[in-house]
């Protein structure tokens, strides 16, 4: 047993860690209030190796762990969580359900681009009846004359309108209910797909969250992904990996809170001294800094699975539950440290905290993790 | 990053585990309920080098790493609280200062027969009027020619009417604050040596938890532990390793309420089904055990810091104060799936939940743990 990063991770950590601070932390107020899709970030993410840090070299990716992958997205976040997750949807959910599940020839025509982020991807489940119940999507997908015909409505679906390619699952079966879901890829611009709503969040504001109204599209055969009515297994499996991203960002989020608030904390004077030098201040820094080393090693374990090949489902969701509760908890306390001023927009204390919240519902509530975690525990009945 | 265990570490876990299922869980009831422990437990305990875990094998203990220390306190834990209080005080707060700053003449006196069962030891910090406070102590020590005098009392004091050595902290003059804090060894039966009230708790009811009284004791120079006025230093670096076994504790209990409560809600039947099959007794248990792991990551990682010789005092602190607080609320939720059994004897939960409530108390509370953490994290 070890806690120490390698001399790699390290020096990723640090690489990240500048570059967030010289090029993600510039405009990210503005980007927030004007909801600007940061493109320019994900060109030069792009060009680190980031939009595909998971997938190997010679499918145009980094080959890194998902150690070092939880590196990344926390140190993004720190910064901006809406650019840290487009780095996670476009690498765990969209590229990485290509590369695990897709044919030799999609990994090649998909995943390469996607990896080297001359693409943009997108993952597509949830509907406007199907959120947690995953699995009760009613899109469906018929094959006809060798293409499929998918018809129905995706909601939610983070890069929605600005993504080059898109995962997009759907029924094919309905008398087999989740045992009869596909997955198919869809490119940008294929008739019939069109981007409805855009949709005004609370947080997250310069990520882009688009409706997908699929009118018909057709899908040349060859893009079902993964085997036929047995799309929702592997859309489980991927969750994994998006959970593990989830949580990362979850750790990040509730850093750059703690940090703010501690640099707050040592120079905001009040009856006479530092605020610091209360213990009501100190006790709120001491309980965020546990729950966030708390949520770090439950990501790192979940990620040290994933990386040994091990089942990872229940960690990965207490990761996920934990730490997207921790960053709940630790931006709610920072905004009360800072008082009046954390609840101006001067401060990027509440961005974080509105960011924060998405992490409680994203990639699988709160309450899905524990049901996971409970089924796991319990069995299913 | 490697959150495996070693082949040896897993091959102690299953030791201590069998053990701990065979030879004191089938006694935790009795010996909370007799308020005492049958004394042939510690010379078990010894034989499996549970005494003196971390301590050298040329001093009697097992040489292993303070990992296995947690490991081994997780288990006995989960056994019974009482026995594994008695397992911590003498291995992480007698064995372990006396390692650090005895002589080698104390070593070989004291640590061997310690280390191997055949002394048990006590730390006797606490003062009826210094707890958190632990600079305020006021049990005076005064030189003389052939050793010194020690005058005050001691209050609840772990293992304090079993043991057979204490380690007493004492100060010349309060006026020089930390700098006049010494400690010694004191063997019981010297004269002056006196087990006052033995405490009736609200938990760990098989320990034994006394107050100690020093009148005009007079203690050989040899029996000195560090150098004068050491002693506070002794006794931080001390609690520092000892909070890491106090987590262990925290987690071998909610681990033992996790265990009791997936037992029970998968056979207790109600509104015609088991109760586990409700969202109410699920969410409790995924809480629970998420907590778990998270108060054992916290917790192997201060271990691992400290085996590796790492400052590891704020990560100690951060696994006490999460472990501790988790147990309580683990235990607390234990009890309410268990609903009015959970109040009743015949389960454990009960006593569980009366073990868990000291962990925020001793070895530092809650509020003494943020403390450490905020100091560490404010440091310009």
């Amino acid at each position: 047993m070890d806690f120490e990063l390698t001399e790699e991770q390290k020096l990723l950590q640090k690489t990240i860690r500048d570059f967030a601070g010289d090029k993600v932390a510039l405009d990210a107020r503005e980007r927030d209030e004007k909801s600007i899709f940061p493109s320019d970030i994900i060109r030069e993410l792009a060009g680190l190796g980031i939009m595909g840090a998971i997938i190997p070299s010679e499918y145009g990716g980094s080959g890194l762990d998902y150690i070092s992958y939880a590196i990344i997205i926390e140190e993004i976040a720190r910064i901006d969580a809406s650019v840290a997750i487009i780095i996670s949807s476009h690498n765990s959910l969209c590229t990485n359900h290509i590369y695990t599940f897709g044919t030799e020839e999609q990994r090649k025509r998909y995943v390469i681009p996607l990896a080297k982020g001359d693409k943009l991807g997108c993952w597509a489940n949830t509907e406007p009846g199907a959120g947690s119940d995953a699995g009760g999507i009613e899109t469906t997908a018929t094959l006809k004359n060798g293409e499929w015909i998918l018809k129905g409505t995706k909601l939610f679906a983070t890069q929605g309108s600005v993504a080059d390619v898109i995962v997009i699952m759907a029924v094919t079966d309905p008398s087999k209910g989740s045992k009869g879901i596909s997955a198919f890829i869809a490119e940008k611009g294929t008739p019939g797909l069109r981007i409805g709503k855009k949709e005004d969040k609370l947080g997250f504001r310069s990520s882009d969250t688009s409706e997908l109204i699929l009118d018909d599209v057709r899908i040349p055969e060859e893009n079902l992904l993964g085997r036929p009515d047995a799309g929702f297994a592997d859309v489980l499996k991927i969750l994994e990996g998006g959970r593990i991203g989830i949580g990362s960002m979850a750790v990040g989020i509730a850093r750059g809170a703690f940090e703010e608030a501690t640099r707050y904390a040592k120079k905001r004077i009040q009856f006479g001294t530092r605020i610091a030098e209360f213990q009501a201040i100190q006790w709120m820094l001491s309980d965020m800094a546990t729950a966030i080393d708390a949520a770090r090693l439950l990501v790192y374990h979940a990620a040290f699975l994933k990386d040994h090949g091990e089942r990872c489902s229940k960690e990965a969701s207490m990761a996920k539950l934990f730490a997207s509760e921790a960053a709940m908890n630790a931006t709610t306390k920072t905004i009360q440290i800072f008082g009046g001023h954390g609840y101006i927009k001067d401060y990027p204390v509440e961005r974080y905290f509105r960011d924060a919240k998405l992490c409680e519902i994203g990639e699988g509530t709160s309450e899905i993790q524990r049901l996971i975690i409970a089924r796991e525990i319990l069995g299913r009945e | 990053m490697d959150f495996l265990f070693t082949e040896e570490h897993k091959a102690l876990r299953e030791m201590v585990r069998d053990f701990a299922r065979n030879e004191i869980a089938p006694l935790a009831l009795k010996m909370d309920e007799d308020g005492d422990y049958p004394k042939e437990l510690i010379g078990r305990m010894a034989q499996l080098g549970l005494m003196g875990i971390t301590m050298p094998v040329e001093y009697g203990g097992a040489g292993m790493d303070p990992l296995s220390q947690v490991i081994a306190m997780e288990e006995i834990s989960r056994a019974s609280a009482s026995i594994s209080v008695v397992m911590a005080v003498n291995n992480g707060l007698v064995c372990e200062p006396i390692y650090h700053y005895g002589t080698e003449e104390q070593k070989r006196r004291y640590l061997v027969r310690l280390a191997k069962g055949e002394m048990l030891g006590c730390y006797g910090l606490t003062e009826p009027g210094s707890g958190s406070d632990a600079l305020a102590l006021s049990t005076s020590v005064k030189k003389v020619s052939d050793g010194y005098i020690i005058n005050g009392s001691k209050t609840f004091i772990s293992n304090g009417f079993h043991s057979d050595i204490a380690i007493i902290f004492a100060t010349f003059d309060k006026a020089l604050g930390y700098k006049g804090i010494t400690a010694f060894l004191v063997e019981k039966g010297r004269k002056g040596f006196l087990v006052g009230k033995k405490e009736k708790k609200m938990g760990l009811l098989g320990s034994d938890t006394a107050e100690l009284i020093f009148d005009n004791c007079h203690i050989p120079a040899e029996d000195l532990l560090g150098r004068e006025g050491e002693g506070y230093k002794i006794a931080l670096t001390t609690l520092d390793g000892g909070r890491i076994g106090i987590a262990a504790q925290s987690i071998g209990i909610a681990q033992a309420c996790l265990d009791e409560s997936i037992k029970y809600s998968k056979q207790r039947v109600a509104f015609g089904q088991v109760i586990s099959n409700f969202q109410a007794i699920q969410w409790m248990i995924a809480d629970m055990a998420t907590e778990i792991e998270a108060a054992r990551w916290l917790t192997y990682r201060a271990a691992c810091m400290r085996g590796k010789g790492q400052e590891y005092a704020k990560e100690a602190s951060m696994a006490k104060l999460y472990a501790s607080e988790m147990v309580n609320r683990a235990a607390y939720k234990a009890v309410q799936i268990h609903g009015g059994y959970g109040y009743i004897k015949d389960y454990p939960v009960e006593r569980y939940y009366r073990d868990a409530r000291v962990t925020t108390l001793y070895e530092g509370t809650s509020e003494i743990q943020r403390l450490v953490i905020a100091r560490e994290l404010l440091k310009d």
